[in-house]
């Protein structure tokens, strides 16, 4: 049973803290890196010039918004089936960055789009499903709060998310399956990259840098949600009672 | 069977049966779907008539023509199969280039040419240096394949011989 030990929201907290200052470090680090081969040394597209360097942002953040979905259906499952009060937590930590970082691909888009295909914004398969993301994202985070009663809570957000998994594929796939706007994917697991290499580095460094931030941003919040949801248990209230006493958590 | 691998196989049940439907939803859309019809899918008459659609496809090299009040221009689209001629008033987006990808919205007349209201520039895939772009133009080799990857979504079907 050793291995679920860390499935109790009350072994979960202190691990979560003592893994937060690394991820922020590596979070800090691969972005500083990424950052300056992307911006600094990868040299300018052959038909896009300067513009193209959205990819930077824009390729990992789109990524990343998939990737914290079906983590999030993921723990959905875990949840239902176990009933695990951490996998619903998890839930709830990771939302918040999913919901940015679909954003985050959204917007950087269409500050691509106008100057690349003269268009903010069109109704093409990969951008309308990604929105549908962010609506999913949006729509499990009202709905949790919608519900009193925390475990119901818990269990519709999860079935809803579990339902809009189907929505991730669609996303992904939608550049091969229709005729899109939005360019095919240059990465992918089956052919070889169709990028430079050193442009390929900084994406995939960024990519890491946004990977550690998600976990970084997920733990803290992770840890918030089970100080307050797990108050009057003996060990949250010897932690809120330490905090209080600095002034840390209000309300509780 | 315990209660946890009940509710297990309900889930993964479930989300089979969303799958499959959303699948067989997705498949009678199909041509709702796509952004754009290429110039072969026009010629067989796959294209709305008498209502806006896109069309989609490489523009045709040396086919660029302004006109003398200075917007309006006129081009090719092609698929490599088929070609439609296209005319725009209004200002190009930046990438818009001879050979390479656009997709045009508007509607087609009965002589055969398509009046663009819209023009994208579809941009593919491929990031490179312009120097590495000049080596491979030079080594003879095509940078721009993508165009039409969705194609394949919808299959055009050969005549059967009768």
């Amino acid at each position: 049973m050793s291995l679920f030990k860390y499935s109790s929201p009350t072994a979960f907290y202190p691990l979560a803290g003592k893994l937060v200052p690394w991820f922020a470090a590596l979070a800090a680090i691969f972005a500083v890196i990424g950052l300056y081969l992307g911006l600094f040394v990868a040299p300018e597209d052959f038909q896009q010039g300067e513009v193209y360097r959205i990819i930077f942002i824009h390729v990992p953040a789109a990524w990343m918004a998939m990737v914290i979905y079906l983590a999030m259906a993921m723990y959905g499952v875990m949840a239902l089936t176990f009933n695990t009060r951490l996998s619903a937590m998890m839930m709830e930590a990771l939302a918040p960055t999913g919901a940015i970082f679909t954003a985050l691909a959204l917007w950087t888009g269409a500050l691509w789009g106008k100057p690349t295909w003269g268009t903010y914004w069109a109704w093409d398969a990969r951008m309308t499903s990604t929105l549908i993301l962010l609506f999913l994202y949006i729509g499990y985070l009202a709905l949790i709060n919608a519900i009193e009663d925390k475990k119901r809570a818990d269990k519709a957000g999860a079935l809803l998310v579990i339902v809009g998994s189907v929505n991730v594929p669609i996303i992904y796939f939608s550049v091969k399956w229709w005729n899109t706007l939005h360019q095919g994917a240059s990465v992918s697991v089956t052919a070889s990259p169709k990028m430079a290499a050193i442009m390929l580095w900084a994406m995939l460094i960024m990519a890491i840098a946004c990977w550690t931030y998600a976990i970084t941003i997920s733990l803290v919040r992770v840890r918030a949600i089970i100080l307050e949801r797990e108050r009057g248990r003996s060990h949250s209230t010897r932690v809120a009672n330490t905090l209080s006493a600095t002034n840390i958590v209000a309300g509780s | 069977m315990k209660a946890r691998h009940r509710r297990f196989m309900w889930i993964a049940l479930g989300l089979l049966v969303i799958g499959v439907a959303v699948t067989l939803v997705l498949r009678a859309f199909n041509s709702n779907l796509v952004f754009f019809f290429t110039p072969s899918q026009v010629a067989e008459n796959k294209a709305p008539v008498d209502r806006t659609f896109r069309i989609g496809g490489l523009v045709t090299a040396g086919s660029v023509k302004r006109q003398p009040d200075g917007l309006t221009v006129t081009f090719d689209v092609t698929d490599t199969a088929k070609t439609i001629p296209v005319t725009y008033t209004g200002i190009l987006p930046d990438l818009f280039k001879e050979g390479k990808g656009v997709v045009a919205q508007g509607k087609i007349g009965q002589d055969g040419v398509f009046r663009a209201a819209e023009v994208l520039a579809k941009h593919d895939e491929n990031y490179m240096p312009p120097e590495a772009a000049e080596a491979l133009k030079n080594a003879g080799k095509s940078i721009d394949g993508s165009m039409f990857a969705g194609q394949k979504a919808v299959p055009t079907q050969a005549p059967k011989p009768n």
